[in-house]
């Protein structure tokens, strides 16, 4: 157990250095996301009446859109140049290469969320930590990443990869986005009755994240 | 005839298949420990597939591959451990240092003291200067001694070189044969691809050429002479 959490840490630690170094995703993800919400922001006629329905879908919208941008990068990079092959040829457990990349992939979309979040509350003039906030952008991360990394192995595989990588994932994610959206929604103007939004989404990781981490080998695997 | 204690590659009936298109047909072959063996053959006769499927990277359609006794498939985890790998690719991260790279594959392959390992193997391949550049600075030829450095840093029992020379100068040339003697010497296998017979013959306990995706020849290198095997090549190469 000890050496499979050394090597995701020692997978973990690479992919971070590599993109402190190269600064192809963060960048990018960063201005995009930020980018999104402004275009929102000037694209709705956002009074005090109907900004509660409008900005959660915006937010949610720039998070999974500027994660797309990033989701393609950690596998690809991997691809490139030698491919998976790197590290498929050590006796790495292949759940600690998905763990590795998992979190990799959560920590990249958080950096982006940290530097989004307090334009989006400017913008949108909405305050933030409020209620169940952060856990609700911490789950809706998860899941996020847990399908968008086993899916983002197998576009990689592919030429189209940058096209198929949405068109399989945003199906899936469909449930938590919903999910995110209607909770943050509620924190902004509380309605009676909601569904148990939070455990939906937490569920739904679960289900992701079992399921990707005994799938993946099969994917990335010849 | 050798013990079977000392077989540390036993092959028999390999075959491959991309889709419909046959790549190996059947291969049987036996390499015993401190032996050297190279494998010839026109491009496209399944050389390197023959070689990932050795390290793991790609599985057989047909046939039982074991090393050190292990079967390929079954235990592919404990046979990763037990197999160098150079490639025509390096299999190194370009933003990080040569040191680093290695460093991360210590990890990897759970080496014990991976730092002094690294530090003796960059000493070794001649590129203690250039520990802390990154592998983008690097030229072609070290770029190739550092991935002869990541293959040997797990003392793997099985040296796999796919043309091991490429990119190198005389003294790289070098540099492999006396890698290659140090690791027949601490009783480890090597197998390696060629296109130059005269390396072959250099190198090489024995050789293999193979042909179609079949072995077409199989000899010791002693008493082997160049122009016969050059011979062999030829008439391989032009079928």
């Amino acid at each position: 157990m000890m050496i499979f959490l050394e090597q995701v840490m020692a997978i973990l630690w690479k992919d971070v250095r590599y993109e402190l170094r190269s600064k192809q995703m963060w960048t990018g993800m960063g201005l995009f996301a930020i980018l999104v919400l402004v275009i929102f922001n000037f694209a709705f006629d956002l009074r005090v009446d109907n900004k509660a329905a409008v900005a959660p879908g915006a937010l949610w919208v720039a998070f999974v859109f500027a994660s797309m941008l990033g989701l393609g990068r950690t596998i690809a990079a991997e691809r490139e140049k030698g491919s998976m092959d790197r590290l498929l040829l050590c006796p790495v457990d292949r759940k600690a290469i998905y763990l590795a990349k998992l979190l990799g992939n959560m920590l990249f979309i958080g950096v982006v969320e940290i530097v989004a979040l307090p334009i989006f509350a400017a913008l949108f003039d909405i305050p933030l930590f409020v209620g169940v906030f952060l856990p609700v952008v911490l789950l809706g991360t998860l899941g996020i990443a847990a399908v968008g990394t086993l899916f983002s192995a197998m576009a990689a595989a592919t030429r189209a990869r940058e096209l198929l990588l949405p068109i399989l994932v945003f199906p899936l994610i469909v449930p938590i986005v919903i999910g995110a959206v209607r909770v943050t929604g509620s924190l902004m103007v509380p309605t009676a009755n909601e569904p148990p939004w939070l455990g939906l989404i937490a569920a739904f990781d679960i289900i992701f994240l079992s399921v990707s981490m005994l799938t993946f080998e099969y994917v990335v695997e010849e | 005839m050798k013990p079977v204690s000392d077989l540390c590659l036993e092959i028999q009936g390999l075959k491959k298949s991309f889709g419909f298109k046959p790549i190996l047909r059947g291969i049987d072959l036996e390499l015993y420990r401190g032996q050297r063996m190279a494998l010839m053959g026109a491009n496209g006769t399944g050389k390197t597939t023959f070689l990932r499927i050795l390290a793991g990277l790609t599985k057989p359609s047909a046939g039982v591959v074991c090393v050190n006794g292990l079967d390929i498939v079954q235990n592919a985890q404990q046979v990763r451990r037990l197999v160098g790998f150079v490639a025509h690719q390096p299999y190194l991260y370009e933003e990080l240092t040569a040191l680093e790279n290695l460093l991360f594959f210590g990890k990897m392959y759970t080496v014990i003291d991976a730092q002094e390992r690294a530090i003796y193997l960059l000493r070794r391949v001649g590129l203690e200067k250039k520990a802390r550049e990154r592998v983008t600075t690097l030229s072609r030829g070290q770029v190739q001694r550092l991935s002869l450095a990541r293959a040997l840093l797990h003392m793997p029992q099985l040296l796999l070189l796919d043309e091991p020379d490429t990119g190198l100068d005389q003294e790289g040339h070098e540099l492999i044969e006396a890698v290659l003697a140090e690791h027949i010497a601490q009783s480890g296998t090597a197998l390696f691809t060629t296109h130059q017979p005269e390396r072959a013959l250099k190198l090489g306990d024995s050789i293999v050429l193979l042909q179609g995706g079949r072995i077409a020849f199989q000899q010791r290198t002693a008493g082997l002479e160049l122009d016969s095997l050059q011979l062999s090549y030829t008439e391989a190469v032009s079928l």
